[in-house]
């Protein structure tokens, strides 16, 4: 793995995702939804993507905006939808979007499993559910348990709180959510950040995501979605 | 045995608020807890501020606060459902594959959730209804069912149309199998036992009236 590369523009960060890339994108709704990297995203023009990501857009913004614009061909998340997914909505219901839904748990763990050089994993979540059907089952110490492979992605975009110049990176709060697990499973991870810092700022104890997973860092001011300055997001 | 019309008033029973202290009372001193979204968020409302109950949240924190007031809204901080929220001290954060292995590994005591049907064996439906045109979405109810140590449901018993969401069989699409232990209703508080399915507590309602209103055999456990 190369050392970490600062860009200060977003749109070059993502510039080089080729058509059809699998995406691994950050975020629990809007918190550590890496905005101004998916707005780069969509100036790159890269299309016929598949997008790993818990929801499916909040409001017109971010990953939302990604959806309306038609670049998305499947989505694999757990909660798509809600009060204000209404891009993802319309896209599902005119049958232009592809779903592919995964129990939460089993999300952030196939994630996992892709970053941690784990090629599939048996779980007992989603057992004898419709989530399950076709998939290989065992029973292990009495109880029944779902084979579910890892999700790699070619590309992660990943919201942390603050970098050091090498790429270690430290979250904020439930922003973390996806981040971590993210940053590991993908050919490329971009992060932004709020800001990057001397290398040495940041106490080694407190290093969430060591730079070994990191390949480009941007630093970003970030622009608070309407709906979650006034806590009301759903 | 079931009556799904009827010329007297059906029976009230208790309220949300009342419901939910009913369950913050079951809730042990010390214990770590995952509220589901919607009704059982409310049982927060009614957890002794000394009972030492730490709640979890699915998207990453342990020792959440309550709902964060105006001047205290941080985007970076939300629950399951990307609600404000605040933190109390002794608080952590964690990545989402922890989150969940923390409640796969059996490290919570007790999730709350809502439902749309629970089975005398205690399989729970409650992600999706089912119908062609609804948009499903799973986010954390199937790994919490069967995660926690204790899966416990609150519900009304009845459904808009009158009928018993305590049922022989779920015909909603399944969330788990076999992991409900009790059901707390605005009518009584149903327990998941090998024996079978014990009513604990009455609320407003005889015995009988309870059994005429279920099709699944209960038993008077009342008098315990």
């Amino acid at each position: 793995m190369s050392r970490v590369i600062i860009v200060d523009d977003a749109a070059e960060a993502v510039a080089d995702t080729p058509d059809g890339a699998v995406v691994l994108i950050g975020g629990f709704g809007s918190a550590g939804q890496p905005v101004e990297l998916i707005e780069g995203l969509i100036e790159s023009g890269a299309k016929d993507l598949t997008v790993v990501s818990n929801n499916a857009g909040n409001g017109d913004h971010g990953l939302a905006a990604l959806i309306r614009e038609g670049r998305v061909r499947r989505m694999i998340c757990s909660f798509p939808r809600q009060s204000d997914s209404w891009c993802f909505d319309e896209k599902y219901r005119a049958g232009e979007l592809e779903l592919e839904l995964v129990p939460q748990g089993n999300l952030a763990e196939r994630i996992r499993a892709a970053g941690a050089g784990i090629g599939a994993f048996f779980t007992p979540t989603g057992y004898g559910t419709p989530l399950a059907e076709g998939k290989e089952t065992r029973e292990i110490d009495g109880r029944g348990h779902v084979l579910e492979y890892a999700l790699a992605g070619d590309l992660a975009l990943v919201a942390a709180h603050r970098a050091d110049e090498l790429g270690n990176l430290v979250y904020r709060k439930t922003a973390r959510n996806f981040g971590p697990i993210m940053a590991a499973a993908a050919t490329t991870t971009v992060v932004q950040v709020d800001e990057v810092v001397a290398v040495g700022s940041i106490d080694p104890e407190h290093v969430v995501t060591p730079c070994v997973y990191v390949d480009r860092v941007v630093p970003v001011t970030r622009t608070l979605a309407p709906t979650v300055a006034a806590g009301v997001a759903r | 045995m079931t009556t799904t019309s009827s010329t007297s008033a059906l029976p009230t029973g208790i309220d949300r608020d009342a419901l939910a202290r009913q369950v913050a009372a079951d809730i042990p001193a010390g214990s770590f807890v995952n509220l589901g979204i919607g009704l059982p968020t409310k049982v927060a409302n009614f957890l002794a501020p000394d009972s030492g109950v730490m709640l979890h949240t699915e998207n990453g924190m342990l020792g959440m606060g309550p709902e964060a007031r105006a001047e205290e809204v941080d985007p970076d901080l939300v629950n399951a459902g990307k609600v404000a929220v605040s933190e109390l001290p002794g608080a952590s954060y964690f990545h989402h594959a922890d989150s969940f292995a923390m409640m796969r590994g059996g490290h919570l005591d007790i999730c709350v959730l809502g439902a749309y049907q629970v089975s005398a064996r205690g399989d729970l439906a409650n992600w999706h209804t089912g119908r062609p045109d609804d948009i499903p979405a799973v986010g954390g109810a199937m790994d919490l069912a069967i995660g926690a140590r204790q899966t416990f449901v609150m519900m009304n018993l009845l459904s808009r149309d009158g009928r018993a969401k305590l049922v022989p069989e779920c015909t909603y699409p399944l969330t788990g199998l076999q992991c409900v232990s009790r059901v707390y209703t605005d009518l009584a508080v149903f327990l998941i036992e090998p024996e079978g399915v014990v009513v604990r507590d009455l609320f407003g309602i005889e015995y009988d009236d309870l059994t005429a209103l279920v099709d699944v055999p209960l038993v008077d456990g009342t008098g315990r």
